[in-house]
């Protein structure tokens, strides 16, 4: 199989906007990303394009990817709608790879967005809900914070991982997340601030738990073949890796990990060729502050139940030996569900390209993006290198 | 599935007798007659050997919380079943289930051992299964 490159990534500012429509920030989005691209890109010269979304409130739940296409002129082209909750976008990008892979598209788009400020927080409550295990486990009054509070607990009482390591994680997205222009709750935050949040589903509590949001990312994916017409700086895709798994915990031998992280990671690493060691940054899906942590364990950054000790030691703030959710991550630059995935790419490719502004990490070569859907039923892990023989050559 | 005042189940032909058996004061657990795994949810195919060979079993309704979650709040919730505690019971049987604990938070840690009780249902012949502390 030939090689796929990210040429451009953008997005939109992740937050409330009651302005804006889905289709505007998409268009926001698509044109960041169109104009990140070094060479520049025309929307004519997209061939195929991938887009995520859950369909929040249920506003466009059929045809919702060429409502959104047509928008920005890439009518005729083939459009699918990936659905895979959190993880819709870190999917359509997967399938964007695929496709341009398997040589069916020369430059595929894949993007993402969401709409979920105009609803009362109960109709939030019940459309991010549907993403849980309905059927078994709603009938609890479960929701997220309740089914990821329970993760913690167990971790906590099986490694001694604390509420303190919970809020560190807060603590540090929220600095990240206060040097991106783009970041929903772009401000930082005391390790006081974060332990004396009211708490949410115990042993969460708000800081703890990443906002609602409307947003939408783009990235552009293209083949080897056509690399060299976008860009002199290509940004390889080096590793893909996928796995599903139960939706509902209750089936899963752990809690203290999300096996289909693991298996993800494993598959990327693999394909790249590359251990966690060899990673300069990572964006990971850090919907509670808990996720963050099993994602330092599942993804190799630490042994298991060591993640806590990880935090601790500032190694994953910037500056770190391997900066993580240097965008802010889902708890400070916002999660739009269907977007989410997406934005990460957009963090990957700021970040190799030099244009992270003041949270850039010193000269990256290779990045992580790790996007997971409801508690841990899909998870979706890609790593981005910089082509060191075009480097040379350059 | 309803959520006023409290979710109710959804009842398919795979379901109905685990549903109805709870009406009656019974947990039922799946047995897989070819590799002996016992599981839940309910589902006529063994998730694991894939056997349709399976057969109901009655729990014994004992367990242990394997994790649980206290929430002072949850709107749509009744008022005089908050704060809700949320748990993940794993039954003597085996399998785990998604529950409430009908307790006060303060009288639960993982491995606090629990025994069934169950929840009636208007309009349908179910009842949600929640638990308790043992005696
Ligand atoms: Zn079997």
């Amino acid at each position: 199989m030939r090689d796929a490159y990210l040429v451009g990534a953008g997005q939109s500012e992740y937050g409330a906007f009651p302005e804006e429509s889905y289709r505007s920030l998409f268009r926001t989005a698509f044109e960041a990303a169109t104009d990140s691209v070094p060479r520049g890109i025309e929307a004519s010269d997209v061939d195929e394009a991938f887009i995520g979304t859950l369909g929040v409130g249920g506003r466009q739940l059929g045809l919702s990817g060429p409502a959104v296409t047509e928008h920005v002129g890439l009518g005729g082209v083939p459009c699918t709608r990936v659905e895979n909750a959190c993880a819709a976008s870190g999917f359509a990008t997967r399938q964007a790879v695929q496709a341009v892979k398997s040589g069916m598209a020369d430059v595929a788009l894949a993007g993402g967005f969401e709409i979920m400020s105009d609803m009362s927080s109960d109709a939030t409550k019940y459309w991010l809900g549907v993403s849980g295990e309905t059927e078994w486990e709603r009938l609890s009054g479960t929701t997220f914070s309740g089914v990821y509070a329970q993760m913690a607990s167990v971790h906590m009482e099986k490694y001694g991982t604390t509420r303190e390591h919970l809020s560190q994680v807060a603590v540090k997205n929220h600095a990240n997340g206060a040097k991106n222009p783009h970041a929903q709750l772009g401000f930082e935050c005391s390790l006081e601030d974060a332990q004396s949040a009211p708490v949410v589903a115990d042993p969460l509590n708000l800081y703890h738990c990443c906002p609602t949001s409307d947003g939408a990312a783009c990235a552009l994916i293209v083949s080897e073949d056509v690399v060299d017409e976008y860009t002199d700086d290509p940004i390889r895709v080096a590793g893909v890796g996928a796995s599903s798994d139960t939706v509902g915990l209750f089936q899963r031998d752990s809690y203290t990990g999300v096996p289909a992280s693991q298996r993800a990671g494993e598959q990327a690493y693999e394909m790249a060729g590359v251990e966690p060691d060899d990673l300069d940054f990572a964006e990971v899906h850090d919907c509670f502050a808990i996720a963050e942590l099993l994602a330092y364990e599942d993804l190799g950054f630490c042994e298991q139940g060591e993640a806590g000790d990880l935090i601790d030691s500032g190694a994953t703030e910037l500056g770190g030996d391997l900066p993580v959710n240097t965008s802010g991550g889902l708890k400070s630059k916002g999660h739009p569900i269907g977007a989410t995935g997406a934005g990460q790419v957009v963090e990957a490719f700021k970040q190799l390209s030099g244009k992270a502004g003041d949270r850039q990490v010193e000269n990256p070569t290779r990045g992580l993006t790790h996007n997971v859907g409801g508690s841990g039923g899909a998870s979706v892990v890609h790593i981005f290198e910089k082509d060191a023989e075009t480097e040379v050559s350059a | 599935m309803s959520w006023e005042p409290r979710p109710t189940p959804e009842i398919t032909p795979e379901t109905e007798r685990y549903w109805s058996a709870a009406a009656d004061g019974t947990l039922l657990v799946r047995e897989c007659t070819d590799c002996g795994l016992v599981y839940h949810y309910p589902r006529a195919l063994c998730p694991d050997c894939f056997s349709d060979d399976v057969e109901w079993k009655e729990a014994s309704g004992e367990g242990t919380v394997y994790s649980y979650s206290a929430t002072q709040s949850m709107s749509g919730w009744p008022e005089e079943d908050l704060p809700l505690v949320l748990a993940y019971v794993e039954l003597e049987e085996g399998p785990r289930v998604m529950t409430n604990l009908e307790c006060d938070p303060e009288d639960v840690e993982i491995g606090t051992r629990v025994t069934v009780r169950f929840k009636a249902v208007e309009d349908a012949d179910a009842a949600v299964p929640v638990f308790v502390p043992r005696e």
